[in-house]
């Protein structure tokens, strides 16, 4: 890192701590004029859109899964319902109801990991959840607690809670049965008590003024607040099905990131999140939800991206309610999975990760077996959208010395939750004062 | 932290991988803050943004070496660590990014960037042990949380870590799993394949898919044999051990092996 004088420097950090894998940032002011501002992400690429082809569509779930240990059942999800896409499957209803489980699973856990141990700490000014534990250890523990209950439904119904074995094409391997879920539902009910009293903690953290610039995008359901299906829409009124994400979105490859950009072909960028799902599909949340957001402050839209913590939070009590609706209404399927007869063809699957939405497409040939995979995860696509509110986010805050301005940055990098071992295909942060 | 000076200092340390290892020590919800009360955690970027420097008394090491830059780092950790542990497939094994040993990563390079000269990678993905001497190497793709919390016990106590050499099957045994190879005609790679998740594919109806590695003395080739003859497709069985441990000895010899069949 690097300070010259006020009107042109260089920020930089070298590694960007608490986020999921490796990247750095690189900020260039010169004659007090932010000129730019990259997010180098420098995670190795593993070529897993190579490496799939020639593999059989049954060894996707287990396959991409390892894309990211942070959250493999999005991964699994959107891969399965691609080729499900493909070969033109049904899903039955009871099939459908415990993939939502699963993934609501798999946001309470991602969720109660970022705003206790990775984003808490910015706002509190602690470098790392273990410093506030020294302070605030109860605190910590509701959120380890918290986290715990979304990986136990990860362990009950998914097998493990990173790379979970039970996913398959059409469904799962074995349905658990209703007393398997039964010792489930006490810990939800505490779990979402637990998530309101997160949401009116993080609540009382102050927010710096930031506006989120372009569009929002996410699925959207009128029927559900959507995990695992729906179509594909955002703030400026997009409402395309899944399959036309290409026709729509392009990812571009730059020297600076071994993550492609993502890119709206109409122009402009766009995001992706929790922040999105909460603007497009407010009315679709559950009352008890909408209620807890009211009640910290919360309207019904927002575009403050700092305030994605709260939003993560309200999204916690969506997930605890949801799932324990499902475990309460559950009866074991007859068939865990729906039959899978192959054929020839391609099949699109978008589903929402806790970082945004997730699109895979597949392209099988009458073995099934790939001969083209395309995924574009979502901190890939939020890449561009970051670089730019960080360019007016650090204009507004050169006055600031480097390590405060630094820390500030880092701060608003986590609002999108980077997972950077997904995107690669991020942080370190350099400043470039001139 | 101004921690007390006598507590050990703990590194944790990430390369090519997808995250899942290291966020198995965050996943010890029940013991996270007891470790952190026996140990400094001294570096661990997942989890602080205070990163203090070394020498660190244990570094745990994520993640397989794929860049040229890469080899120079965990030289660097050797330098600065008293003891230095492998976790998961990638770190022992060089994990799913491997299968660009068996592959052109120049081809592999243009199918994914539309820039490749933007790529720098080496054309092999190897585990930390190929560069630097490994203490000890822990398997599992994911590994399992017990057995992580014996590694970091152990060496916080100056002895071995105890972690059984023995196969999936074993474990199968204990649980009373029903074999699913013998009771389904499920095929399962549990008898070739190392233990330590407690043998979960058989409990969820399907059989174990090496994610752990090889075990001991196995042999992985003549099992293939006994697979095929089964009825496993060659392209079922080259697939099977080529997944996210395919650059070990033993399920290399068994793909390539495989591979050498005639006849589909």
């Amino acid at each position: 890192m690097t300070h010259t004088n006020g009107a042109s420097r260089t920020l930089s950090v070298a590694s960007l701590a608490r986020v999921e894998g490796e990247g750095s940032m690189h900020v260039v002011v010169r004659d007090g004029e932010v000129q730019d501002v990259q997010l180098r992400i420098f995670e190795p690429p593993r070529f897993f859109e190579a490496f799939l082809r020639g593999r059989a569509f049954g060894e996707l779930p287990d396959i991409t899964a390892r894309i990211c240990g942070i959250c493999p059942v999005a991964y699994q999800m959107s891969a399965c319902q691609a080729i499900e896409d493909a070969c033109g499957v049904e899903i039955p209803s009871t099939v459908r109801a415990l993939r939502r489980l699963l993934y609501c699973g798999e946001w309470i856990e991602s969720h109660a990991l970022h705003i206790y141990l990775l984003h808490a700490p910015d706002f509190l000014g602690y470098e790392s959840s273990i410093h506030l534990a020294h302070d605030h250890r109860d605190i910590v523990e509701r959120g380890l607690k918290l986290k715990k209950v979304g990986n136990d439904i990860l362990n009950v119904l998914g097998g493990r809670a990173i790379h979970p074995v039970n996913v398959r094409v059409g469904g799962f391997y074995r349905a658990p049965t209703r007393s398997e879920f039964a010792p489930l539902a006490e810990r939800l009910r505490w779990a979402r008590e637990a998530a309101v009293e997160t949401a009116q903690w993080v609540s009382g953290f102050d927010f710096p003024d930031l506006e989120l610039e372009g569009d929002l995008v996410a699925l959207h359901s009128d029927d559900e607040y959507s995990i695992i299906e729906g179509r594909i829409a955002s703030t400026s009124g997009l409402d395309i099905a899944v399959s036309e994400f290409p026709d729509h979105f392009a990812e571009d490859h730059v020297a600076h990131s071994t993550a492609l950009h993502g890119r709206p072909r109409a122009g402009g960028t766009y995001t992706l999140g929790p922040i999105s799902r909460y603007n497009l599909n407010f009315a679709q949340l559950p009352v008890m939800a909408r209620q807890v957001a009211s009640d910290i402050g919360l309207g019904e839209t927002c575009r403050n991206p700092f305030k994605s913590i709260m939003i993560r939070a309200v999204e916690v009590v969506f997930a605890c309610d949801e799932a324990l609706r499902i475990i309460e209404a559950y009866e074991r399927p007859p068939a865990p999975s729906a039959t899978v007869n192959v054929r020839a063809g391609t099949g699109h699957g978008c589903t929402e990760a806790p970082r945004g939405s997730l699109y895979h497409r597949y392209t099988i040939d009458a073995q099934g077996v790939i001969t083209d995979a395309v995924i574009v995860p979502p901190t890939s696509q939020n890449q561009p959208s970051i670089e730019l509110g960080l360019r007016s986010f650090v204009q507004d805050r050169l006055d600031l010395d480097d390590a405060e301005l630094t820390r500030q940055c880092e701060q608003a990098i986590r609002n999108y939750d980077p997972c950077i071992s997904c995107a690669t295909h991020f942080l370190d942060l350099t400043v470039d004062r001139g | 932290m101004s921690a007390a000076p006598a507590l050990p200092r703990l590194a944790v340390w990430k390369f090519s991988s997808c995250d899942g290892c290291q966020l198995t020590l965050l996943d010890c919800e029940d013991e996270l803050l007891v470790i952190a009360g026996q140990v400094e955690i001294a570096y661990f970027l997942e989890a602080s943004r205070a990163a203090a420097p070394g020498p660190y008394d244990l570094s745990i090491v994520e993640g397989s070496i794929t860049t040229a830059d890469d080899i120079e780092r965990i030289r660097e950790v050797r330098r600065m660590s008293k003891r230095v542990v492998s976790i998961g497939a990638c770190a022992t094994a060089g994990g799913i990014q491997a299968l660009r040993n068996f592959a052109d990563v120049r081809e592999f390079t243009s199918v994914v960037y539309a820039h490749p000269e933007y790529i720098k990678t080496l054309e092999r993905s190897s585990p930390p042990s190929a560069y630097i001497e490994v203490d000890f190497e822990l398997h599992g793709c994911p590994i399992d949380k017990g057995q992580l919390l014996e590694v970091i016990g152990a060496y916080l106590h100056g002895r071995r870590p105890q972690i059984g050499a023995h196969s999936v099957c074993i474990e199968c045994k204990r649980r009373g799993t029903v074999c699913v190879m013998v009771s389904k005609g499920i095929p399962c790679l549990g008898p070739v394949t190392h233990a330590g998740c407690g043998a979960i594919c058989p409990t969820y109806d399907r059989g174990c898919y090496g994610c752990f590695g090889p075990a001991d003395a196995t042999n992985a080739t003549a099992f293939a044999g006994a697979l095929r003859d089964a009825g496993m497709s060659r392209f079922d069985l080259v697939r099977v051990f080529r997944t996210f441990n395919a650059d070990t000895p033993a399920f290399r010899q068994a793909s390539v092996t495989a591979e050498m069949v005639v006849g589909d």
